[in-house]
């Protein structure tokens, strides 16, 4: 038997069944992640704080944006191509206007879009940055002793999105249906793998950030 | 086949050669053919003999007939179609009842094997008596019909994939033509009605050369449905701009930006709506300000929303995340406490260790 009867099929799958189970898994491992992190909770610290913990908790979050001299002397390539990926990616995910209706629809929130060439760039430079972190990764003789399956698997749910996404925006697979269901299949798979995985550092950096701030606030440390 | 040419019978209906040889080239553009082709679609159209035809109309709501036979007149497309033998129609046939019937048996019988059998509507499968004709039901007539046909045109989107009918729940069991005819060319001319040039494009291809043009996956005539209406939309550049209309009254929508927001399927559509038109090419629905529905693509009526942009979830996610969001909580709750109990666990099994508790044996240290 036939999975699907047409390419129209698979699409309204990827937006319906497959949407809902890959959005189901990824909030459950979420808050699983999170809970565990937040459960496992601090010991009491009975010192007497010498500052505030909100302030520089949340000033930490932005300023460990910003990266310091030693590590960008150390790597420099990690840097600069980890952040054009970055903003390429959020360029794309967040100022294209299919996704800006997805959010919309979902969230209520909405933004003015960019212009197709904008995002048309943005994919190339990010697929681009990324093929360079995986040739960096094979190439560097430390880094390559250090990765495992997950590292690999991590850059393969991201590249993906990125391809499928490409590909149908410049209809480069017939049927078009087929297309955009391929590429909406890319990010649920991601959205499957994100709590499980080292993706999962695009919330807990969050909280890691404001932990450190927090802790030299009240320590009455500048962060 | 009736005796008379086109060419002759068109002449007497005071087409002029220029006239014709007007719409030859503009035929021969609209089947995507080289110029150099006119001469030969004019000399095979000259030629042609008026094939007979037999349109049979099952569970249908004979918009697509309408579509092809209100469009405008008098035209050349429409003077052709009416040249073509159509020797049954039951909603356009004078006869009734036995006599139209036997209309039918007899264009079968004097043109077996040469005929075209047009079809528009689903044919109810559940149960036969949905949707008969002078108590025959639809599949009988289907099965009996095409038997002598050379080739049949499923004019509608319920002849070529089921169209409304087919809609879920499907109550009738409707199903297209080509799930039930596997031994004869069958065409698909989809659309919710098919626009009418790309009707007698069709037959006009069949009449040319005498065959059936290049088709696509869904046995659509490649030349009417082999670009998407969103590649051909002059509301295309918009669309690259990143200037949408948010509702179908704003400013946008009055500056004519692109409709993707609202719902519009023209990227997932492929048909010939934007480059051809409607009503003597006046305008489309995309030009008239609403969105494209996809009538001309499988399953359409059961796409989800036609007010609902592509990229977005069309099932019930928000249930999806609504038990996401429990069973997310009971399992990280439980995921919590197991870790902070293993934690106690370890520090209960503690036992503290003192310098006393280390032997200063050389071998045991080695242990």
């Amino acid at each position: 038997m036939e999975l699907f009867s047409n390419a129209n099929d698979f699409l309204l799958w990827t937006r319906g069944d497959a949407f809902n189970i890959a959005i189901g898994l990824f909030i459950i491992g979420i808050l699983i992640r999170l809970l565990e992190i937040f459960l496992l909770g601090r010991k009491q610290d009975f010192s007497e704080p010498r500052g505030s913990e909100w302030g520089p908790g949340l000033k930490n979050i932005i300023t460990r944006s910003v990266v310091d001299n030693g590590t960008f002397k150390r790597a420099p390539f990690v840097v600069v191509v980890g952040y054009i990926w970055h903003i390429c990616f959020f360029i794309i995910l967040l100022f294209f206007v299919p996704h800006i209706e997805l959010i919309h629809a979902m969230l209520g929130l909405k933004w003015p879009g960019l212009g197709s060439q904008f995002i048309d760039a943005s994919a190339v430079i990010a697929m681009v940055a990324l093929l360079a972190m995986l040739w960096h990764r094979l190439t560097h003789p430390v880094l390559k002793f250090l990765s495992t399956f997950e590292d690999y698997l991590v850059w393969l749910v991201t590249f993906l999105p990125l391809l499928t996404g490409y590909i149908a925006f410049h209809r480069m697979i017939d049927p078009y249906p087929l297309a955009l269901g391929l590429h909406i299949l890319s990010v649920e798979l991601l959205l499957i793998v994100f709590p499980f995985t080292k993706l999962m550092h695009a919330i807990t950096l969050f909280i890691a950030r404001w932990y450190t701030g927090a802790m030299m606030g009240r320590k009455g440390i500048e962060s | 086949m009736n005796k008379q040419t086109l060419f002759e019978l068109l002449q007497q209906q005071g087409v002029s050669r220029r006239g014709f040889l007007k719409y030859c080239t503009a035929l021969t553009s609209l089947m995507a053919l080289p110029a150099s082709m006119i001469s030969t679609v004019a000399q095979a159209l000259e030629s042609a003999r008026r094939p007979s035809v037999i349109w049979l109309s099952f569970q249908e709501c004979t918009g697509c007939a309408e579509s092809l036979l209100r469009s405008h007149s008098p035209t050349v497309e429409g003077l052709i179609f009416d040249h073509i033998s159509l020797d049954y129609q039951h909603t356009l046939q004078a006869a009734a009842g036995e006599a139209a019937e036997h209309a039918r048996e007899q264009a079968m019988k004097e043109n077996y094997g040469n005929y075209l059998v047009v079809v528009d509507g689903s044919i109810p499968l559940a149960d036969p008596g949905y949707s008969t004709i002078a108590g025959m039901s639809n599949l009988d007539m289907l099965n009996d019909t095409v038997a002598g046909a050379a080739a049949v045109i499923a004019v509608g989107t319920c002849s070529a994939y089921g169209g409304l009918p087919h809609a879920a729940p499907n109550p009738t069991g409707a199903v297209s033509v080509s799930s039930l005819i596997k031994d004869k060319p069958v065409i698909n001319v989809p659309g919710c009605p098919p626009i009418p040039t790309v009707i007698t494009g069709v037959l006009a291809h069949y009449l040319t050369f005498g065959s059936i043009p290049e088709l696509d996956r869904l046995g659509r005539p490649k030349v009417f449905y082999g670009q998407s209406i969103h590649d051909r939309c002059y509301r295309r550049p918009f669309y690259d701009k990143g200037l949408f209309a948010e509702t179908f009254d704003d400013e946008g929508a009055k500056k004519g930006w692109c409709l993707y927001r609202l719902g519009c399927k023209g990227p997932m559509t492929y048909n010939a709506c934007a480059t051809l038109k409607w009503n003597q090419q006046t305008s489309w629905p995309v030009e008239s300000g609403h969105g494209c529905l996809g009538c001309s693509e499988p399953d359409f009526w059961d796409a989800g929303s036609f007010y609902k942009a592509l990229s977005i979830p069309d099932g019930d996610y928000a249930r999806a995340a609504g038990y996401a969001v429990a069973s997310g909580v009971v399992l990280g709750a439980a995921a919590g406490f197991a870790n902070q109990k293993t934690k106690s666990a370890a520090v209960s099994q503690h036992t503290k260790v003192s310098v006393d508790d280390f032997s200063l044996n050389q071998k045991d240290t080695n242990k």
